[in-house]
């Protein structure tokens, strides 16, 4: 029997809120509905409470000490603009140079744009065909100007898990502050904020099977004790880092996300590798010309981006309808510019226009797997038939040696 | 983004997919797009003595939009003649298929291949005279 249709393959999006995490959310919606900012009776203690409860749960997903140093955010790209904007801000007087690499999430990528606008200095380091920052290439670009780096966890594109226990030792050792937009890899490969020397990290609740619109920033309260500049104003709540009333139910179901990730992860984790390699070995047993894209070895879990070569990836995209993927095909975006992450790798822009990211999570099945990489072989068997460049690569025909029109 | 109607129908039903003999005098092969831009298509056509397109094939490489607006061009030009095929803008296909803003591009490399497919068929004939 095949499995229930359609089949949602695109985890790294977002997830679904696990039925753990909205049953311990639902009595903030409506009895326990407080303001956690009220201080002087019981709705808003109860509220407190529960925010409190949250936070230490987030803080002991992530290894941070003090549960004080999670602050509450709307979701990771506020985070990532609170820290790196906020840090920009305040250690004005130390320096201007941000480093940071070419495949981060546009939220950091666009913050380092907007204060290059204001007169901020940022280096872009490249990262190898793997997918990789190389340490010595940080190492080399920190200057007595710089106050921040900020380097991803795990890539949302190609998963691929950054080094970052050897970041936090080199920017340790040159006091420079480390920041890293943490939400695809946080609770699905190793994160310890002490073991790692993080000094702050942008995480997000929907990626981990809590609701979307919360997510939070840990920013560390000792050695060095981190300082950043508020980037609204108003009541002046996490300790001024971010004003603005709690969402307390969004929060409890972030905790709970958080908690549940702490204790079943690990086994999660082992599961989930083990359906995408199997994902792997059925298409690439069945199909010649596919290219895994990034490091397989430092790859979060639960994703696997291929090229199907001489096939495009929203057309392919469209024979799969009913299974809920992901392309780095510029018919995907409104640019029309294949993804920026699978050109840093040096994958040619045919092949990033040719690849399909299958993002796995907690609820895919052996079934679903299997489903899945027969239906996606047979459509690209078939889309093949109906290539150009196929029937050409099946001649011998280089197409390389072809002068193509660029449109 | 959801397609037309009209795009899943060409797009899961192509018409006329395959290839014609390139070296034939009377066939004419258009290749247009690059791989790089993430569409390439190639159409062919079998023009008779009359002038008339009496078979017309093809394959591309690209998207839904691609593959449906190549389909459609197929469609249209067998049994026109030459000039007429000829005269088919892209205009026509945005709107048989309903192709929204981002996808006329499509459309674009749709009549390219038409008119490329077009102009390597006279070649051929003129080398043809000029050899006779």
């Amino acid at each position: 029997m095949p499995p229930k249709l359609p089949i949602f393959m695109d985890y790294h999006s977002t997830t679904p809120v696990d039925p753990r995490v909205l049953e311990e959310m639902i009595p903030y919606f409506t009895t326990k509905f407080g303001n956690a900012a009220s201080r002087n009776h019981p709705f808003g203690w109860e509220a407190e409470e529960a925010v409190d409860y949250a936070r230490e749960r987030i803080a002991a997903l992530i290894g941070a000490k003090d549960s004080k140093e999670i602050v509450l955010t709307s979701g990771a790209t506020e985070s990532d603009n609170l820290a790196i904007k906020g840090v920009a801000e305040f250690y004005k007087d130390k320096g201007n140079h941000i480093i940071t690499t070419v495949i981060e999430h546009k939220a950091v990528l666009d913050t380092c744009k907007r204060l290059e606008k204001e007169g901020y200095e940022v280096t872009y380091l490249p990262v190898a065909q793997d997918g990789r920052v190389d340490p010595d290439d940080v190492k080399r670009a920190i200057t007595d100007r710089t106050i921040l780096v900020s380097v991803m966890l795990a890539n949302n594109e190609i998963g691929t898990v950054q080094p970052l226990e050897e970041l936090g030792k080199l920017t340790r050792e040159r006091g420079v502050l480390l920041h890293t937009d943490a939400v695809q890899g946080v609770g699905k490969v190793e994160f310890d904020v002490q073991k790692m020397n993080v000094d702050l990290a942008s995480l997000t609740s929907h990626k981990m099977y809590g609701p979307k619109g919360v997510g939070a920033l840990y920013v560390r309260r000792s050695r060095p004790r981190v300082r950043l500049v508020a980037q609204m104003d108003g009541g002046g709540h996490e300790r001024g880092m971010r004003s603005g009333t709690l969402a307390v139910p969004l929060v409890v179901g972030f905790g709970k996300a958080c908690e549940i990730m702490t204790r079943e992860g690990k086994a999660e984790s082992v599961r989930l590798a083990g359906l995408r390699d199997r994902l792997k070995s059925k298409l690439m047993s069945r199909l010649d010309e596919v290219y895994v894209n990034g490091s397989l070895e430092h790859r979060l879990p639960g994703n696997l981006n291929v090229s199907f070569n001489f096939v495009e990836g929203e057309g392919l995209m469209m024979a799969i309808k009913d299974v809920a993927v992901s392309s780095g095909s510029a018919c995907t975006s409104a640019s029309l510019e294949p993804s920026y992450v699978l050109r840093a790798l040096g994958v040619g822009d045919e092949l990033a226009h040719s690849s399909i990211r299958f993002g796995l999570g907690r609820f895919n099945t052996e079934e679903e797997v299997d489903y899945v990489a027969d239906l996606v072989s047979t459509k690209v068997e078939r889309l093949r038939e109906l290539s150009p460049l196929w029937e050409m690569h099946q001649e011998g025909i280089d197409l390389k040696s072809i002068q193509w029109a660029a449109h | 983004m959801a397609y037309s109607t009209k795009v899943i129908e060409h797009y899961e039903n192509p018409r006329n997919v395959g290839t014609l003999d390139k070296a034939d005098a009377n066939v004419g092969t258009g290749l247009v797009g690059a791989p790089a831009c993430g569409d390439v298509m190639r159409l062919q056509i079998r023009v008779n003595e009359s002038g008339v397109i009496e078979d017309a094939k093809f394959k591309t490489f690209g998207c839904g939009s691609a593959i449906a607006s190549s389909s459609l061009a197929t469609e249209w030009i067998k049994g026109k003649t030459i000039d007429e095929a000829e005269a088919i803008k892209n205009s026509q296909i945005v709107e048989e298929l309903n192709l929204p803003p981002v996808k006329i591009h499509c459309s674009v490399l749709a009549e390219d291949a038409i008119k490329s497919a077009i102009a390597d068929y006279r070649k051929k004939q003129q080398e043809r005279r000029a050899a006779e």
